[in-house]
Order: C-alpha cells, then structure tokens, then sequence
C-alpha cells in the first residue's frame, strides 16, 4: 500500500529525509520511530501528498506520488501532530465539514458513526474548545477515518494521553488493523509501537533499521537467560562458562545471568548440567531487551 | 464550486461565533454610516451654510455641484467627504475576516488538516476570499442604504439628495467598493501566505487601506476630484488591478511554504 523508493526531501542546505526507501503492506502496522527532527512528520506530509519530494518515487495506496496527488489525499487519512480542530464549532460541525471536503456521501450518518464509534455522540453539539486532550485526539482520529481510507498517516496518536485514554486509542488502532487498514504509525512511545506494530523502522534523516520487534532485537543483542538460584555458588560460573553455545556468565546477587546464542535449544542442556552439579534452581526466564534499549542503541 | 461553498460556510459558522468579530464588523460600518448622516443633520439645512461660498471649497469641485444651490453645494461638498469611507468599509471588514481565516488558521494548526483533503488551492482561496468579501460589501449595502434613507429624512434639498445618490456614488459603493474587497483579501492571502507571524501579516494586510486614505486626503484638498469618470476609471483599474493580485495570491499560497514555514 506505500512504497517509496530513494525518496528525500531536503529544506535548502538541510536534509530533511534522505534515501528513504520502504514497503508497507495492507493491513500492517508499520511504526516509524525516531528522535524530534529526524524528519518523521516531513515523511508523512511527503505521502500524504502535502509537500513534494526533492527527489524519489513513491506509490500510496496504488496512486504515484507527485501525478495522482488529489488521488492520494482523497485515500489516505493522516491524524497530524496537533488536533488541528476548529474550536468554536462542535464535535459534530468539525466532522462534517471534513466529511463534505472528502466527498463522502453520506456526511450525517457517517459523522454519527464515529462519534458513536470514539464515544463523543453524547458531546457531539459542544465547541471543541470544551473537550479534553483526549477527546479532542479521538476526535482528531474520527476525522481522519470519516472518508474510510485504506491507508492511514498517524502521526503521535497517543502523545499526552493519559494511560487509559492511550489504551483506548491503542485498542481502537488494533481494530483497524483487523479491518484491513494499512497505519503508519509515528511515535515515541516505544513501547506502544512494540505492542502494535508488524514492523518498525528506525529512521534519524535516513533508514537507521528496519524489520520485526523481535528480529530488531536479535539483530542487536544476544539472548539472554536468567537462572534464579536459592544460593548462590562462585563454582557454578566457570561450569555454564565452559559449554561452546554461551558466550558471557554473571553472577548478579542470587541469578545467573548467562548470554547464549539458541536458549530453545541451549537451555535443556544447561539445566541439566546446573542441576547435576547441585544448583537449586528456583525459576528460569528470558531477559527481555526491550524496544527502547534497541532503539537508544540504535540512534546513538 | 461546491466545495467553496462548504469552506465558505465553515469560515462564517466559525467567525460569526467570535463576538469580538462579530462586533467589528458591526461597528465599524455603524459608525462610517453614521458620520455623513450625523453631518447632514447637524448641518441642517442649506440656509445656515449660505455664507459658505465656491471660495471655500476646492476650486474644481464647484464643477460637480450642477443644479445646486451654493448652500446645497456646501452641503454636498462637506458629506461627501464621509460618503467615501463606504469605499473604506469593504476593504477594513475583509482584511479584519481574512486575517482570522487564513492566518488564524495557521496559529489554530487547522490548516494542515484542510491541506490533507482533496480541496485545490483555487477552491480553498476562493472560499476563504469569498467569506471574507462578501460579509464586508454586503455589510456596505446596507450601511449606504440606511444612508440614503436617512437622506431622505435629513435632507431638505431634492436635489441634494438626488446627488448624494447620483450614478457616481452608485459607481463607488456597489463596483468600486466590491473590487477593492477583492483588492483587499488577495493582500490578506499574499500576505498569510508569506509572512511567518500573524500579528505582522495582520498589520501588513492593514496597509492596503492606504491607497484610499491617499484618496480621502487627495479629495479633500482638492487635489483630486472624484466623479462618475473618476469612479468608473477607478473600476477598469480595480479590475486589472484584481486579476494580477489574484492570480499572484493564488501562486504565492504555497502549500508546502506555508506548511514547513509558519512556526
């Protein structure tokens, strides 16, 4: 559903995006993480046919960027950075004046089907200025889906929600997956683009890592699995360090922390050894790196 | 066009919930409208300006007082100073509008939202240009019919009050004026469109008034005389004038620039 090739947008001297080159498919979250300025919301405006490339090609939604850009803005929805809401007019007016801009048919109903959808019907006659943070974010979102496009630019979706109303919106962005929605999805909260996201792209100007959560992590960190022990025992460190498949032991207080390279396979062999050399194991686990420590790593 | 139509009723559904708009738009043609009627009245009738002669007024004036009494043509020469701020109406009104719809826009971050839907620039300019015009003609119409009617009332001379609503002065207020409102709104756009804070395009879109203030001076010391030909040569140029300005504005309202640029 996106596809850019070589794509780069530069500002006079500054390189906003550079090289750009990604696919994304029907139905995926794509996350696309990055640092303040690293030219995500200028990405975004480039593919939703805001501003033009400098150099580049890309396809949205099957519609060449830069010769079917009245196309493209009619099939994407992009929920940008700030609300962006008129805030004298009402929940219900903001819509419909959006919904009359993208041509949909049947503007009442559909403006009632969001707002019933996103949990504002009740509050559909009051200024937008009277809404919360989080009203006015799913209210943002509401507008960008009232065309029902296939492909969907969102940019923060979350950023100063608090917790509840994050889940909210999270849970609402899952089921547009399960439509068949194609999201771009641009945040900081690392852990939501875990959470949701098919594939993740680290981008700083240019394409820093691309792939799963989980392969993005293997790419960059061995696996790690922790042994609780009940005591600890200095003569268990030199055992673990002699198998072929472990390549760094630790003892941190009572757990031994232990890196190796298949614990599917590797962990069975392991215990055994531990128990046969009178370890008293209390639990095993997998130390998880998470998305954040990837990412740091990545960026710096 | 139809899409102008939904953008030109969002900018009054949105505008005219702003008392402080609402009320500038009010008051302003209250008050212009008012000034010549209050002069008239407070002339009273020709008889107290008899001692006022051809001398006192701009030596070439006394040229459009054909058919007038010296005191009628007195009269005349004093409200018709005031009768040209229903020119200055519908240029004020439309910079005050297209300073919220265009700029303010910007400030609200509401923009970019409407640049995101399929709306051309031509539908969205005219839209904006539109909404912001035609409140300020319209609002001129009334304001120079409540004038001629307070004429009628005030005025105790038939001839005076045929030539206050001469073909001239129906020349300015119903082409002059909406040409100058379209004047208006395309340096409001051109302005919105380049300038990186609202409060100076604001000021600068202010700036337009100045031509017809170089008028209103220029008249009354007499060294201009407006008439019918003055008025209509004022149209063909507002017309020229119109065209480039508009088709400026529409090439400098670059989305990306306005986009990338406004902080």
């Amino acid at each position: 559903m996106i596809q850019t090739e070589h794509l780069s947008k530069r500002f006079g001297e500054v390189s906003a995006v550079e090289d750009l080159t990604l696919r994304v498919g029907q139905g995926e979250i794509f996350g696309f993480l990055g640092p303040n300025g690293a030219g995500k919301t200028t990405t975004i405006r480039m593919l939703g046919a805001l501003i033009k490339p400098t150099s580049g090609s890309a396809r949205v939604g099957g519609y060449v960027l830069g010769e079917q850009d009245a196309q493209i803005r009619r099939n994407v929805g992009i929920l940008t950075e700030s609300p962006g809401l008129y805030d004298r007019l009402s929940a219900e007016r903001n819509l419909a004046f959006f919904a009359e801009l993208y041509d949909v048919e049947d503007v009442p109903g559909q403006v009632e089907r969001y707002l019933r959808m996103l949990g504002l019907w009740e509050r559909r006659a009051e200024p937008a200025a009277t809404f919360s943070k989080g009203m006015r974010q799913k209210l943002a979102i509401a507008r960008a889906l009232l065309h029902e496009p296939q492909v969907l630019f969102l940019d923060e979706p979350t950023s100063g929600l608090d917790p509840e109303m994050a889940r909210l919106v999270r849970e609402f962005i899952a089921e547009l997956k399960v439509e068949g929605r194609t999201i771009f999805l641009c945040t900081h909260n690392l852990d939501e683009a875990d959470r949701l996201c098919d594939r993740i792209a680290v981008f700083n100007g240019r394409m820093l890592a691309l792939d799963t959560p989980a392969a993005l992590r293997g790419q960059l960190y061995e696996r790690t699995v922790v042994f609780h022990l009940l005591r600890a025992d200095p003569a268990l460190t030199p055992l673990v360090q002699a198998f072929p498949f472990v390549s760094k032991v630790e003892v941190i207080d009572r757990k031994l922390v232990v890196s190796l390279d298949d614990p599917e396979t590797n962990n069975p062999v392991l215990l055994r050894a531990l128990v046969e050399a009178g370890a008293e194991i209390q639990f095993v686990g997998e130390l998880r790196r998470t998305l954040e420590d990837v990412y740091l790593r990545l960026i710096q | 066009m139809r899409k102008t139509w939904v953008i030109m009723r969002k900018e009054w559904a949105e505008v005219f919930k702003n008392r402080f708009v609402l009320f500038t738009v009010a008051f302003l043609p209250m008050i212009l409208t008012a000034l010549p009627l209050i002069m008239l009245g407070g002339m009273g009738s020709a008889d107290q300006l008899s001692s006022l002669t051809t001398a006192d007024m701009p030596a070439n004036f006394t040229a459009l007082c054909e058919g007038l009494e010296a005191g009628d043509c007195g009269q005349y020469f004093l409200v018709s100073q005031f009768m040209l701020l229903f020119m200055l109406m519908p240029l004020a009104i439309p910079v005050t509008f297209a300073s919220y719809s265009i700029v303010g826009e910007k400030t609200t971050r509401t923009l970019e939202p409407v640049l995101a839907t399929p709306v051309t620039t031509l539908e969205l300019l005219t839209g904006k240009a539109l909404a912001a015009a035609l409140p300020g003609i319209g609002v001129t119409w009334l304001g120079f019919g409540v004038f001629m009617f307070g004429v009628r009332l005030l005025s105790t001379s038939a001839a005076l009050t045929a030539k206050l609503g001469s073909g001239m002065w129906l020349v300015a207020v119903f082409v002059d004026g909406p040409l100058m409102a379209v004047a208006a709104v395309s340096v409001a756009v051109m302005v919105s469109s380049r300038a990186t804070d609202p409060r100076v395009a604001e000021q600068l879109s202010m700036l337009v008034i100045l031509p017809l203030l170089a008028l209103f001076f220029g008249q009354i010391s007499g060294f201009i005389l407006l008439n019918q030909q003055v008025m209509i040569w004022m149209a063909i140029g507002l017309i020229v004038i119109d065209a480039g300005l508009l088709l400026f504005a529409t090439q400098l309202f670059q989305r990306e620039a306005i986009l990338t640029r406004w902080k």
